[in-house]
């Protein structure tokens, strides 16, 4: 989130779209209706289904799955061609003055430099802004060039008329034209509006590019950046934000700091395409800080052993080739590429997107360690349970071992919630039975293998002889030491650079900021963005003060907000360019005249005047929001309407490119997609607000909640089947079949389509073989294996199936 | 909360006994169900369970979201969903199910049983399961069919109002659950009030006919709903329009009682005095006779 | 033989016994059901056990009384048949209560009286049979509307009172009839008790000896 939950009740228009806010996020969803009974904000919500957060809300506009773009690129025609844009804020913060190369073009569905026989855009040179000599974008403030940002948008978004829209996402016109004047009210600095989004617009083949496209109407109407605004993900698990900022992506270290690549054989090399210098004039390119960070944490990883000398152990990081993701770990396993598989705290037969190339693959392995709190149906995957899972467990050889872990409550430790504010949580008992810590099962991996390596020695046994282990019980490292170190702390005295003799930080004390770490080996930090969670004054995510002095929804002494306390990113763009807030209404932060200061810890630098003219967004090397993102994104520069791979129609822009020309598609994979003449419903997947993925259905409570996997059938599509409430129904894709009861709901609205009756099924993921709830099939036997170009997010959100009635399934043999 | 902590008892079932009354200026309380805020997220249910430590056995889905279908004698709050089209538009409606603590209980009205149902001064019914005898009267007497007898111990069984936290200064488990503050709980004149607000935003938003469902058919309640719709409650998964106690109940459990035993006593009451007036009707000596020359003699 | 030195012979012992089960089915009937009509009367309730217990029991006597009565009105449904006696005999029911036999027809072996106790009960019976059966949760609950269950209490103990006091009159009779009691408990009544109130039926019964 770029603001914070709490911060969601200073919002006049909240638009829920690509997620399920009040069923998937319940307790934040508090905020939403804390913003309409206290000050009559108005909830819009956007949905193929009629959602519970549609139930509570003031506007529900249908769209058909996967044509998110399509909507959102009609809202910023609706916003360039009605001029509804907060002008000021789009000049003075955006990059829609900068001017863009000539030979920057967009046709039939490819912008330029598109190579069909890689699917990717190999040449990206005439993406880039146009440079002066000095390296400078060069921009227009009058914003009427043909080549600057602002045109470029306009002619790229004329296509998403009102009509086009309604063809593509089937969006009744009326509906989607209230919505654009709804959020075309807050294009002004007195009101704002905030966007929820969770999976709902991540799982799609264009994914990255859905949210991108919000952000960059966010940016036109003068939402980033102020209370009540932003571009909010709501994570699903309690402490993903903190799996993801902890760096357990597979070309991530913790930080967002990027694995280096195989390509990358030095530190000057990794370094100089990361650290950003400004390419507009007195930016803060706060990445410019990069090597600080990286040397920080080399030293926070290997201490001693990481030197000036051996470029802070540079060698000993792993350099990647191919990232490997789950996709991509399944897609080995299923090729038979792999022999064992540590599966901890993931069920990833049911969690991965086809179910059955997972099966094949856990089946070829030697070895599957399964870590978790709860029986999964991935350490069962080898035993048959009828229809639900039919697989022949002589033919399996793989030797599962299956390791009990305790759960978070039976045990001290650290969430970091979607709003970045990091909490501590106390154990509360313990854990039953013979289970362990996921600290306690992965030291005694790691002590294991550096005994053997210890002994037998090894190619390489630097990176694990050399890890920094200073915890008082090396065998169970406390919670509270691994927050400590990943805090960061002084390992030799700092002193200031003007003044030698003045010293600003002592060996020993913990960092206080992550301004203070240095590129010369004098600090360690195991995570920068963390710094300030644990210093000299002791555990700040222990901190509990609910105060909020300006009633801003800013609890500063509520555990600590990532980075550096700070609730509101991106907070100095709620004043204008001279410093002034907006309106009184959304004062935030602003210039007193000699420093910046507010109700938030200011995202710039504290006493940088607004005539440097530095922009707010001071990560970015313009200072600006990026409307256009030259090269940054695989898809291109603007986000485009593409088809699912399960394509529905013919993309109406550009039939011949109709679905994503870059999307990750496995060569294994090609055929498995679906065509609409065999396939004529769409689909998607989803989650209850009754589970939490596949973990509830082992907790009583829930599995009475929502005891059976279900399907959610329209009334017209039922009629047509035959199918009535509580019926058997087969839904069946490309790449298999399942079997489900019957909701049938007048809650999945009618659409038409590009002419057609477009009939939505839904089906809710949460069911399996394994739990207190009936037996169901697993929802990822249908859905497509396919990856978002730019994150490899699979598309379980749209695909193509059919549907009919059927019988029961027979009891299980299990 | 501490005004609102009184158990003292104001009713209590199939009793005559004079309720204590020393304690005077006791709060009354209510549970504010928001319909416009609820989400249907079921952490009520939920909570509820878990407070009231109640297993309810896992079903199956029949096709809609509520889970279970209906109140149990281990479910003592469901959520109900009804799709709904008054407009253009549809409205999904869910409303949280349960007991209405009614100012004029039917269930208190009809148990038989002394002290298996009270009432007490801040309004709370509660049922008292070591006096309840299962007899089912009480689910006949609800307007609301909320009671469920257990299968398993032939014992009534409802929402409590959470009387034992309540007791102790703590509002009903399902309100300290609920995350969007769809269900309040506080004195009832302080619902009724926020209440105003809560319609007041609903009619700012085109809810012409928002407003409290208070039925004063059973004296008001102790859980009162916001309705978006208070002019069609059945709307919200059949909420009775004007709910009251049953005449037939009214009847069985009012005059009927009195005229019964009355009427018994005076059948008693008659013959006494009839035996005494005319004393016993006794066959005469020449009634032996004249059968003994009938049978021939051979009569007693 | 019907009548011997102990007197004319009334009831035979399978009567006898299947009156009494249908007595004390009755008096334990009443006793309990009023103990769950009547909050005063729910101490006798421990004459079953306890609440509970009551409410269990109840309808069990129920049934047992039901079936015991179905025996009595084989038995006894044929000599209740209405006759033109009996409507002479209703008409001068004010000097049968004043004791006063003159201008009376002779009768059969029921008066007009328990003529009507037998159809009274009769009817009554099986109306609590059926609303008793609508109001026994453990076996019939998920048969009937809440509706019907309210109908079913009302009726029932509506029912139950008539039968009570139907009850009351039978036992009050046999009390007042001095002679009355030995039929039931000894199978015979005298013959002078036959002469004065059944002399047609004891005419009868000396005919067929």
């Amino acid at each position: 989130m770029t603001n914070s939950w709490n911060d969601i009740k200073n919002a006049d228009v909240v638009l829920i779209m690509g997620g399920n806010a009040a069923e998937a996020h319940p307790c934040g969803f508090k905020w939403v209706t804390e913003a309409k009974s206290t000050h009559g904000a108005k909830l819009i919500v956007v949905d193929p289904r009629f959602t519970r957060s549609a139930a509570v809300a003031d506007m529900y506009a249908p769209l058909r799955p996967g044509t998110d773009i399509a909507f959102l690129m009609g809202v910023i025609n609706y916003l360039l061609v009605n001029d509804k844009i907060h002008r000021d804020y789009v000049k003075a913060f955006t990059n829609a003055t900068y001017l863009v190369r000539e030979g920057f073009k967009f046709e039939d569905g490819l912008f330029t430099g598109y190579d069909p026989a890689r699917r990717d855009y190999t040449d990206r040179s005439q993406w880039e802004y146009q440079f002066d000599d000095q390296g400078m974008a060069r921009v227009d403030e009058t914003m009427t060039s043909p080549n600057c940002v602002m045109s470029l948008l306009k002619a790229h978004a004329a296509r998403y008329t009102p009509e086009m829209v309604e063809r593509i996402t089937g969006t009744p016109k009326d509906k989607f034209l209230k919505v654009c004047e709804m959020l075309a009210t807050t294009a002004n600095g007195e009101r704002s509006m905030t966007c929820l989004y969770a999976l709902g617009w991540t799982q799609h083949t264009v994914g990255a590019q859905n949210i991108r496209c919000m952000a960059m109407i966010q940016l036109l109407l003068g939402n980033m950046g102020v209370p009540g605004g932003g571009v909010n993900a709501l994570r699903g698990h309690a402490n993903v934000q903190g799996i993801t900022d902890i760096g357990l992506l597979s070309t991530s270290t913790p930080g967002y700091l990027v694995l280096p690549n195989e390509r990358e054989t030095t530190l000057a090399d990794y370094l100089k395409t990361r650290a950003f210098k400004p390419i507009r004039p007195n930016q803060t390119s706060f990445w410019q800080n990069y090597n600080k960070f990286f040397v920080s944490q080399q030293k926070a990883f290997f201490g001693a052993a990481a030197t000036a000398e051996n470029d802070f152990a540079f060698d000993y990081l792993p350099k990647f080739g191919t990232p490997f993701d789950t996709m991509k770990i399944i897609d080995a396993m299923a090729a038979g590429q792999m022999n064992g598989l540590i599966c901890q705290g993931l069920n990833i037969l049911l969690a991965g997107p086809d179910k059955q190339k997972t099966q094949r693959g856990l089946a070829k392995l030697k070895f599957l360690v399964v870590a978790d709190p709860i029986e999964t149906e991935t350490a069962r995957f080898f035993e048959n349970h009828g229809e639900f899972h039919n697989v022949d467990p002589k033919t399996i050889q793989t030797e599962v071992i299956q390791l009990p872990v305790s759960v978070y409550v039976e045990e001290d430790g650290s969430f970091t919630n979607s709003s970045r504010v990091i909490t501590w949580h106390w154990k509360a008992a313990d854990g039953p039975g013979e289970s362990r810590s996921d600290i306690d099962i992965m030291t005694g991996i790691y002590r294991r293998l550096k005994a053997k390596y210890a002994k037998d020695g090894g190619a390489f046994p630097d990176p694990v002889m050399n890890l920094t282990w200073n915890y008082s019980n090396p065998a169970s490292p406390a919670a509270d030491e691994v927050l400590k170190e990943i805090n960061g702390y002084v390992l030799q005295d700092v002193t200031d650079p003007a003044d030698p003799s003045r010293v600003l930080l002592r060996a020993g004390q913990q960092l206080p900021s992550f301004a203070m770490m240095t590129a010369d080996g004098k600090t360690a930090g195991g995570c920068w963005i963390y710094t300030g969670c644990y210093t000299d004054g002791g555990n700040m995510t222990k901190r509990r003060d609910a105060s909020d002095p300006t009633g801003l929804g800013v609890h500063g002494n509520w555990g600590f907000s990532w980075p550096a306390n700070r609730r509101v990113l991106y907070n100095r763009a709620s004043a204008d360019a001279d410093g002034k807030p907006w309106s009184e209404r959304k004062k935030y932060v602003f210039w007193n005249g000699t420093r910046w200061t507010g109700a938030d810890v200011p995202d710039y630098g504290p006493t940088v005047a607004p005539n440097r003219a530095a922009g707010p967004f001071i990560m970015n090397p313009e200072g600006a929001g990026r409307l256009y993102v030259r090269g940054a994104m695989r898809e291109g520069p603007f986000p485009e309407h593409y088809e699912p791979m399960d394509a529905y129609i013919a993309n109406p822009l550009h039939p011949k490119v109709s679905s994503s020309p870059v999307a990750r598609i496995f060569a294994a994979d090609k055929d498995s997609f679906g065509k609409p003449d065999k396939f004529p419903i769409v689909a998607t997947t989803y989650r209850l607000t009754e589970h939490f993925h596949y973990w509830t259905k082992a907790v009583h409570g829930n599995a009475v909640m929502q005891p059976e996997l279900f399907v959610e059938v329209g009334e017209r599509l039922a009629k047509a089947k035959g199918v009535k409430n509580g019926d058997w129904v087969e839904i069946s894709s490309q790449r298999g079949a399942i079997k489900a009861k019957a909701v049938v709901t007048k809650r999945l609205r009618p659409i038409k389509v590009d002419g057609k009756d477009c009939d939505v099924v839904g089906l809710p993921i949460h069911y399996g073989f394994v739990g207190l709830t009936k037996k169901g099939y697993p929802t990822n036997v249908i859905t497509p294996s396919v990856g978002d170009a730019s994150v490899n997010t699979p598309e379980y959100k749209a695909f193509l199936v059919d549907v009919k009635k059927t019988s029961a399934p027979a009891t299980a043999t299990v | 909360m501490a005004t609102l902590q009184s158990l003292d008892i104001r009713r209590r079932s199939a009793s005559t006994e004079a309720p204590p009354q020393i304690r005077k200026g006791g709060v009354e309380v209510a549970k504010l169900i928001d319909v416009s805020k609820c989400i249907g997220c079921k952490a009520c249910q939920t909570a509820c369970l878990t407070w009231n430590d109640l297993r309810e056995p896992v079903g199956v889905t029949d096709g809609v979201y509520d889970n279970p279908r209906d109140l149990t004698p281990t479910s003592w709050t469901v959520m109900k969903f009804a799709e709904v089209e008054t407009g253009p538009d549809l409205e999904w409606l869910i409303r949280k199910d349960g007991c209405m603590h009614c100012d004029d209980p039917g269930c208190l009205k009809a148990c038989p049983a002394p002290g298996a149902i009270v009432q007490y001064t801040n309004g709370i019914v509660d049922f008292v399961s070591e006096n309840c005898i299962g007899c089912g009267y009480c689910v006949k007497g609800c307007p609301f069919n909320v009671p469920r007898i257990s299968k398993l111990d032939r014992k009534a069984y409802k929402c409590t109002l959470c009387s034992d936290r309540v007791a102790v200064g703590q509002a009903p488990a399902c309100a300290k659950a609920c995350p969007t503050q769809a269900i309040y709980f506080g004195s009832k004149e302080d619902m009724k009030v926020h209440a105003e607000g809560r319609i007041a935003d609903l009619k700012s938003r085109g809810y012409k006919n928002a407003g409290l469902y208070d039925p004063p058919g059973v004296g008001g309640t102790h859980v009162m709903y916001v309705l978006h719709h208070a002019d069609k409650p059945m709307l919200y998964s059949g909420l009775p329009e004007n709910p009251r106690i049953s005449p037939l109940v009214g009847v069985w459990k009012g005059v009927m009682k009195p005229l019964s035993l009355a009427a018994i006593a005076f059948a008693g009451a008659f013959g006494f005095l009839h035996y005494i007036t005319k004393g016993p009707n006794e066959v005469a000596e020449s009634d032996e006779r004249k059968a003994a020359e009938l049978t021939g003699g051979r009569g007693a | 033989m019907s009548e011997g030195p102990q007197g004319v012979s009334r009831y035979t012992t399978g009567a006898r016994i299947n009156h009494w089960i249908t007595a004390i089915s009755l008096v334990l009937l009443a006793l309990s059901g009023l103990a769950l009509f009547h909050p005063s009367l729910f101490f006798l309730t421990h004459l079953f056990g306890g609440g509970q217990a009551t409410r269990a029991i109840h309808p069990w006597i129920g049934v047992v009384l039901a079936v015991s009565f179905l025996g009595m009105f084989i038995r006894f449904a044929a000599l209740n048949m209405w006759n033109k006696d009996d409507t002479v005999w209703m008409k001068n029911l004010g000097k049968v209560i004043n004791n006063q036999d003159e201008g009376l027809p002779e009768l059969g072996k029921y008066n007009a009286g328990q003529k009507l106790v037998f159809w009274g009960q009769s009817i009554l019976i099986v109306l609590l049979f059926a609303s008793g059966i609508v109001l026994w949760d453990v076996y019939f609950e998920d048969m009937t509307s809440v509706d019907q269950k309210r109908l079913a209490a009302v009726a029932h103990a509506l029912c139950a009172i008539g039968a009570i006091l139907i009850w009351i009159v039978h036992v009050y009779a046999a009390i007042w009839v001095k002679g009355t009691l030995r039929a039931m408990t000894r199978g015979t009544v005298s013959g002078g008790w036959a002469w004065k109130h059944h002399r047609k039926w004891l005419r009868e019964e000396t005919r067929k000896s």
